[in-house]
C-alpha cells in the first residue's frame, strides 16, 4: 500500500519535475513546478513528517512559487522577446553543466549507503515540540545564522530597489 | 472498530460539507437582507416567503445561463481556476473542531474530521494555495484586465497573510500548541483568548478581511478601473464557483475567529451542564454556541461591507506593511516578556 503510493508519487514528481524544464511556456513551466512541489510534500507526509510537508507547501507553494508566477506573468514572457545567445554562451553552458555533472558522478561513486538497524529511540518527532526543543538546543546556532542569512537577503532586496530613487 | 471510524468521519466530514455549503447560499440572501436592512430597503422577498427561496432561485439561473469561454490558449487553466478556489476555500473545515464530543452508541464521537498536530499551519498552508485560484483564472482569461486584477488580490492576500500569521505566533506563545482542539479546550469557562490578546485579535481580523476579499479591501473587484475583476471573462457556474468560493471562505474564517479568539465551542457554565444535564445536550448545545458566534461574525463582514468606504490600493499596502506588521511584532514581543515574566519557569 505504501509503496504503491511511494511509486506513484514519485512517478508525479519525475513527470512534473521534466515538465517543468521542458514545457514551452513558462507560466505552465512554473505551475509544473508548483504541482512537483506538493508531491515533495507528499514524500515527506509519507515520513510522518506533517511539520516538515505542511511547512514546504507554505514556503514553496504558498509564497516563493507565488512570487515567481508573479514576475513571470508581469513581464508577459513572449516569443518574440527571446534573444538568441550566442554560440559562446551555449558552448560554456555546455561545458560547466558537464562538469558539475563529473563532479557529482565523482562523489556519488564513492559514497556508500549507510544502512543501520532503524532504532526506536522513543521519541515522537512529528510533535512539534520536540523538533523545536532539538532546533533550539543542539542546533541553536545554525538556526540563528540561518535567520540572520535571511534578514541580511531581505535588508540587501531593500536597498537595490532603493538604490535608483537615491541616485535621481 | 475500524469501520465505526470510517462511518464516523465520513458522516462529520459530509455534515460539515453540507453545512458549509447551506452556509454559503444563505450568506448570499443574508447579504442582500442585511445591506437592504442597513440602508432602509425591503430587499429580496419574491422567492418564497420572504425571499427564502431567492439562493436556489439565483443558483437555477448560474446553472442556465450559457457558459462562455473566451478565445484562449488555456482552456484547461481556465477550468482551473474556479475549481482551486472552491476547493480550498472548503479544505479548511477538516480541522476545525465543532464540538467537544457526543456519546453515542457507547463511544465518544469526537466532533472532528482531523486532529493534527499543526492545525493552525495547516490553515494557513491552505490559505496560501488558494492564492493560485485566483492567479491562474486571472491569467488564463486572456484579459490584461482580468490579470490586473489577479495580481491586486494576489499581492494583497499575500501581504495581509504574514501580519496574520505574526498576529498568531502570539497567541501560539501563550497557548503553546499549534492543535486547534486544544487551543479550544484551554478555553472553557469563559477563558477566551480575546481577553488575553486583543491586539492580535484585531489584526487577525483585519487580516481576515483582506484574504477574504472583502470590503473595505475588494480592490480586486473594481468596475471603475478593471472592468469587472479577475472574474471578468467568467460566466455561467464558473463566475459562481467564484462568488461561492469566496463565501464559502468568509464562513470558515468565521469559524477560525471564533475558534481561536471566542472559545470555540465554550460556553459560561458548560462543565455544570455536563455534570447536571448530560454530556450530549451539554455538547449540541456548545455546536449552537459555535453556530451563534460564528454567524456573529458573518453579520460583522456584511455589517462592515456596507459601513466603510473601500480602501485606495497604496493606503491598503500601507496599512498592511507598515502598521499591522510592525503592530503585530510589537505584540510577540509584548506577549514575550508577560510570559517571561508571569512564569519564571519557562
Amino acid at each position: 500500500m505504501l509503496l504503491t503510493l511511494f511509486y506513484i508519487l514519485s512517478a508525479i514528481t519525475l513527470a512534473t519535475a521534466f515538465l517543468t524544464i521542458f514545457s514551452k511556456n513558462p507560466i505552465h513551466s512554473a505551475i509544473y513546478l508548483v504541482l512537483c512541489f506538493f508531491s515533495i510534500a507528499g514524500h515527506y507526509l509519507m515520513f510522518n513528517a506533517q511539520f516538515l510537508a505542511i511547512v514546504h507547501v507554505i514556503v514553496y507553494s504558498g509564497a516563493i512559487m507565488i512570487l515567481m508566477l508573479f514576475t513571470i506573468m508581469l513581464m508577459n514572457l513572449n516569443k518574440e522577446d527571446e534573444k538568441n545567445k550566442s554560440m559562446l554562451t551555449r558552448i560554456s553552458a555546455v561545458i560547466s553543466f558537464c562538469l558539475v555533472a563529473f563532479v557529482l558522478l565523482a562523489a556519488f561513486i564513492k559514497a556508500q549507503p549507510v544502512i543501520t538497524e532503524y532504532k526506536v529511540s522513543g521519541q515522537d518527532y512529528q510533535s512539534i515540540k520536540v523538533l523545536g526543543q532539538v532546533l533550539l538546543n543542539e542546533y541553536m546556532v545554525p538556526f540563528e545564522f540561518a535567520s540572520v542569512l535571511l534578514l541580511v537577503s531581505m535588508i540587501g532586496a531593500v536597498l537595490l530597489s532603493k538604490k535608483e530613487h537615491i541616485n535621481n | 472498530m475500524d469501520q465505526a471510524i470510517i462511518i464516523e468521519k465520513s458522516v462529520i466530514i459530509i455534515s460539515v460539507f453540507a453545512l458549509t455549503m447551506l452556509m454559503a447560499m444563505y450568506s448570499t440572501l443574508a447579504e442582500r437582507k442585511i445591506a437592504a436592512w442597513l440602508q432602509d430597503r425591503i430587499g429580496p422577498n419574491r422567492a418564497g416567503k420572504g425571499g427564502i427561496l431567492q439562493p436556489l432561485a439565483d443558483g437555477l439561473k448560474l446553472f442556465a445561463k450559457e457558459e462562455f469561454t473566451p478565445n484562449t490558449q488555456n482552456k484547461f487553466l481556465f477550468v482551473t481556476g474556479p475549481a482551486i478556489s472552491m476547493s480550498m476555500a472548503l479544505m479548511t473545515s477538516a480541522v476545525i473542531p465543532w464540538g467537544d464530543k457526543l456519546h453515542l452508541f457507547g463511544r465518544d464521537i469526537i466532533l472532528q474530521a482531523t486532529d493534527i498536530d499543526v492545525a493552525i499551519l495547516y490553515v494557513f498552508g491552505v490559505l496560501s494555495v488558494g492564492v493560485y485560484g485566483i492567479m491562474i483564472g486571472g491569467w488564463a482569461s486572456n484579459n490584461k484586465f482580468s490579470l490586473m486584477s489577479a495580481m491586486r488580490a494576489a499581492s494583497q492576500m499575500i501581504s495581509y497573510e504574514v501580519a496574520m500569521g505574526m498576529s498568531i505566533i502570539a497567541l501560539v506563545m501563550m497557548t503553546q500548541t499549534l492543535s486547534l482542539k486544544e487551543i479550544a479546550e484551554q478555553q472553557s469557562g469563559m477563558n477566551w483568548n480575546v481577553f488575553y490578546q486583543p491586539v492580535g485579535f484585531l489584526i487577525f481580523l483585519v487580516c481576515s478581511f483582506a484574504e477574504t476579499n472583502r470590503t473595505p479591501f475588494d480592490l480586486a473587484e473594481c468596475e471603475a478601473e478593471l472592468i469587472g475583476g479577475y472574474h471578468t471573462e467568467y460566466s455561467s457556474m464558473r463566475m459562481g464557483f467564484y462568488l461561492f468560493a469566496e463565501y464559502a471562505s468568509m464562513f470558515i474564517s468565521s469559524t477560525i475567529l471564533a475558534v481561536l479568539y471566542f472559545g470555540a465551542y465554550n460556553y459560561p457554565g458548560m462543565d455544570w451542564m455536563e455534570q447536571n444535564v448530560g454530556v450530549n445536550i451539554a455538547n449540541v448545545i456548545g455546536m449552537f454556541a459555535l453556530f451563534a458566534k460564528l454567524c456573529f461574525f458573518i453579520f460583522f463582514y456584511m455589517w462592515v461591507r456596507w459601513t466603510i468606504p473601500r480602501f485606495r490600493y497604496d493606503q491598503l499596502m500601507r496599512l498592511g506593511w507598515k502598521m499591522l506588521i510592525p503592530l503585530s511584532i510589537a505584540n510577540i514581543i509584548i506577549t514575550a516578556i508577560v510570559l517571561l515574566l508571569h512564569d519564571k519557569a519557562i
